[in-house]
């Protein structure tokens, strides 16, 4: 017998996650269309990936397999990393980046819903710190067939550059190193408008998708917001001060995983911060630390790691954020 | 007149599901071949049997006392023979029995004298005793003895009185239905617990997805002319029918979870419950019936005027219940309990019979990790976290539930309603609470018990102190002329054994002399006084020791 409530909202984490997966199609679209349909092979292969390695984890830690496959929580990671990689990566770096999200980063500390890491950004880190070169085998706009691109993700052709073109975050840093103005730098060739041709337009449909997951409930403004602002406002306050050497808030923001970050990273429920107040604590500190990775440090883009610290942080923020409990709003007893 | 009103952070907007019900007026139902009247039918003491079997009872006779103060009478619902004073079975999820009075009606429904009780020249107690003998409680569910709650406020002045018709929970229509009928009677109840508790307003809380009911109170109002009641009608949201949401939206103030509403100046009164009032002091009549929706897979869902002790069965079969029914529930589908049986019978906390079929509330689907997507946080109407709870309660680390604040939880199932993870987060926390009750219990019983051992444990000491002691001086009073006789060399180890004990005990003495004027010398003038005191509560305590050493001869 089971007791009440006996009515139940219709709500389930497949639901959730599937519009999750809906959500990040504008930007997956627009995506493939600017720099070539490999990261469909790329989603494909992080899909199949994630979903054999969930099954065989749950499979060895004897849980019931079918339901958990079919909360669609693998899909989400494994798309998630797909769209972070660069479309001419080698196949087995995206099989092995996946694997590592769901084996170590999710099976390993208890499944769905354990995880202290966000599977995502743990696979991202690994690549890119294994495999700098071949993380930044983004082709340029435009550039190469899909049949070209192939060749790169399974055969073994090397001559990397003929295709690849920097991003805009590797050309800031390049040129800023040679000694170059800011601002002369985003006024070279790969840079559109404001943040790379192409890369400013995934970032707006990343927004778009974002919108629709307010819209729908299942991410709240906090962290969204927290990270835009506290980009914006560092970024701001940065190119003040130092022109020669920081680039703008319209740069930052567009640049990069910003706006993916803010919407469809930060807001994994089970790795982050859970409370109002600890959400917006949760975003500032992603977004200060990425741009600090991205302004001083060795890395183009500094996402994943401050998603990855600012997770070691989440069980103090949650606990130092605990909203007032009814009736004891005023500083009462509680 | 438009008053501003709060809101409640949380809650949810299920299906109200209430027009099947309020289709046609509240019917009698007829008496059934037996009433099955339990003792205990209140939050407080189990009232002590007044009939014995065979005896014969009139209507609104009393046959159960209040037991003290925190508990309320219990009275026949029809004239009849008493067939039994034994434990039947209880409208409780646990299936447990309990002490019930067995009335098989005459079909006569002979009433004792109604004598209308004089309450504007009683006293405040005299009051409240009438409405304890009258077995008033709350109707809304939680049947808190009335009389409680009706003295005017200790810490501050009771100023609002909230008349609570909000009647929060889907397919329950029994208050809508009562405030169609009746308002006038209603608002006349609540005017006079208004003057029992002092208050200077009225504000009945209705949901506006009862328009019929709030309309029909207002006219009611209107008729009375009593510019201190307001009719109030607040958005449709569960819970907003809980009485600290109620009082939230009403009036703004938070009553937090261990306090009472009073000490914040309001008092809560469920529309019935009023009308209770109104009945038991006005026209001499005992709380004997009860209006109770009856709704879900039935063929004629309707609200009846039912006996309190009919059985579930006997209601059920005036409306019909539909053959794939799988489930009885009392109360609604967000807080009701799961019924043991149909022989269990209507209490006057039932406000309604729901059957539940798997069509209707389906068995819910498999339950899956939690994902912290913290969507219970925003439906808890407590503002708690309710996955914490979950965590810690799962873990069975109950201290830090409570530091999550686990009792603040009203177990309403918002969280658990819209868990996309399907966990039955409320089970959770009635489990937890009751291991803490549980764990609670255990501890004060080993506190007494140790409290018995340790007093045991001194008492023999003592007794075994005293005995060595008299032993000594016996011995000491018999050694002494042998000693005399046997000469200095033999006395001589002893006396410097004595010489030995005799300096001890004065070296000790002088200490004590010394710390205890180190310790008052800074008191200065006080000292006199402190040293009396001390010595005043080292007396008291000597006196409380001896009366319960009976030992002491
Ligand atoms: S709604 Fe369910 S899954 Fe979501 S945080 Fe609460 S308990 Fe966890
Ligand atoms: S049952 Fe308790 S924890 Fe859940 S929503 Fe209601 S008050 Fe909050």
């Amino acid at each position: 017998m089971y007791n009440s409530p006996y009515l139940r909202k219709n709500a389930s984490v497949r639901r959730v996650m599937s519009t999750v997966l809906v959500a990040m199609l504008p930007a997956i679209a627009l995506q493939c269309w600017l720099f070539g349909s490999a990261l469909l092979v790329h989603i494909a292969l992080a899909s199949v990936t994630a979903l054999l390695c969930e099954a065989a984890m749950l499979a060895l830690r004897h849980r019931p397999v079918a339901p958990a496959l079919g909360d669609m929580s693998a899909l989400v990671t494994a798309w998630l990393i797909a769209v972070c990689l660069p479309p001419l990566l080698p196949w087995w770096a995206t099989v092995i980046g996946t694997a590592f999200a769901l084996v170590i980063g999710k099976h390993l500390y208890g499944g769905l819903g354990q995880n202290p890491f966000n599977p995502a950004m743990l696979a991202y880190a690994l690549l890119i710190v294994c495999f700098p070169a071949l993380m930044a085998q983004w082709p340029g706009l435009g550039v190469g067939d899909f049949a070209s691109q192939m060749d790169w993700v399974f055969g073994g052709a090397r001559a990397v550059d003929a295709m690849t073109g920097a991003t805009p975050l590797d050309a800031l840093r390049t040129g800023l190193m040679t000694g170059q103005h800011a601002d002369a730098v985003l006024h070279t060739t790969p840079f559109g408008h404001v943040a790379g041709a192409g890369w400013e337009w995934v970032s707006l449909a990343w927004a778009l998708g974002g919108l629709l997951l307010l819209a729908l409930r299942v991410i709240t403004w906090h962290v969204p917001v927290a990270f835009i602002v506290a980009v914006a406002l560092v970024a701001t306050i940065a190119s003040a001060i130092d022109p020669a050497r920081f680039a703008g808030p319209d740069f930052h923001l567009l640049a990069g995983g910003t706006l993916m970050g803010a919407f469809f990273i930060a807001t994994d429920p089970v790795s982050g911060a859970t409370t109002p107040r600890g959400k917006l604590i949760f975003a500032a500190g992603i977004a200060l630390i990425a741009w600090c990775i991205r302004a001083f440090g060795a890395y183009p883009d500094g996402i994943a790691f401050a998603v990855l610290l600012m997770n070691i942080c989440v069980p103090m923020i949650d606990m130092k954020t605990q909203p007032p409990v009814f009736g004891h709003k005023n500083g009462g007893a509680s | 007149m438009l008053r501003k009103l709060f809101s409640f952070n949380g809650g949810v907007k299920p299906d109200p599901n209430k027009s099947a019900s309020t289709r046609e007026p509240i019917a009698r139902l007829p008496l059934p071949p037996q009433l099955v009247i339990p003792l205990h039918q209140n939050i407080g003491g189990t009232p002590r049997p007044l009939v014995r079997v065979g005896e014969r009872v009139r209507h609104g006779q009393r046959i159960g006392a209040a037991d003290g103060n925190v508990s309320s009478a219990v009275h026949a619902p029809a004239s009849g023979i008493v067939m039994a004073v034994e434990p039947r079975l209880m409208p409780h999820a646990s299936g447990l029995s309990a002490m019930a009075v067995v009335i098989e009606p005459d079909g006569q429904d002979e009433h004792v004298e109604r004598e209308p009780f004089d309450w504007k020249a009683a006293s405040a107690d005299e009051v409240r005793d009438y409405l304890r003998d009258a077995g008033v409680v709350g109707l809304g569910g939680a049947v808190f003895p009335s009389h409680l709650k009706l003295s005017p406020g200790r810490a501050m002045a009771t100023h609002t009185l909230v008349i609570n018709g909000a009647e929060c929970e889907p397919f329950i229509t029994c208050d809508d239905m009562l405030m169609r009928s009746e308002a006038h009677d209603i608002l006349h109840g609540a005017q006079i617990m208004k003057r029992l508790l002092g208050a200077r307003q009225v504000l009945v809380g209705i949901e506006d997805n009862k328009p019929e009911a709030a309309a029909a109170m207002r006219a009611a109002a209107a008729a009375l002319g009593d510019p201190s009641i307001e009719i109030v009608v607040v958005p449709t949201r569960y819970p907003a029918g809980g009485a600290k949401q109620l009082i939230r939206v009403l009036t703004g103030i938070e009553v937090p979870h261990g306090s009472r509403s009073t000490d914040y100046g309001v008092q809560c009164f469920n529309v019935a419950t009023a009308l209770a009032v109104l009945n038991a002091l006005e026209r001499g009549e005992p709380l004997v019936r009860r209006i109770v929706t009856v709704a879900g897979n039935v063929e004629r869902p309707r609200n009846f005027d039912v006996a309190i002790g009919t059985p579930i069965g006997f209601v059920f079969q005036h409306a019909g219940l539909k053959p794939d029914t799988d489930k009885l529930i009392m109360g609604g589908p967000m807080m009701g309990i799961p019924l043991p049986d149909m022989d269990a019978p209507v209490v006057k906390a039932t406000n309604c019979l729901l059957a539940s079929s798997p069509a209707l509330f389906p068995p819910p689907q498999p339950e899956l990790p939690c994902i912290r997507c913290g969507e219970c946080a925003r439906a808890c109407p407590a503002d708690l976290q309710p996955f914490e709870l979950y965590w810690h309660s799962r873990a069975r680390n109950f201290g830090r539930a409570q530091e999550y604040h686990l009792f603040d939880c009203i177990e309403c199932g918002c969280c658990a309603y819209v868990c996309p993870s399907h966990i039955p987060l409320v089970d959770y926390y009635r489990y937890a609470k009751s291991e803490i009750w549980a764990r609670e219990r255990d501890k004060d019983a080993a506190d007494s018990a140790r409290e018995r051992f340790e007093f045991r444990n001194w008492r023999a000491e003592r007794e075994r102190e005293e005995k060595a002691a008299k032993l000594a001086a016996r011995s000491a009073a018999a050694a002494r002329p042998a000693a005399a006789a046997t000469g200095a060399e033999a006395d001589d180890p002893k006396k410097a054994l004595i010489e030995a004990a005799l300096a001890r005990a004065r070296a000790q003495k002088d200490a004590a002399a010394a710390r205890a004027t180190d310790e008052l010398a800074p008191a200065g003038g006080q000292q006199a006084g402190t040293g009396g005191l001390q010595q005043a509560q080292a007396g008291g305590e000597l006196v409380q020791a001896a009366p319960s050493d009976k030992q002491v001869e």
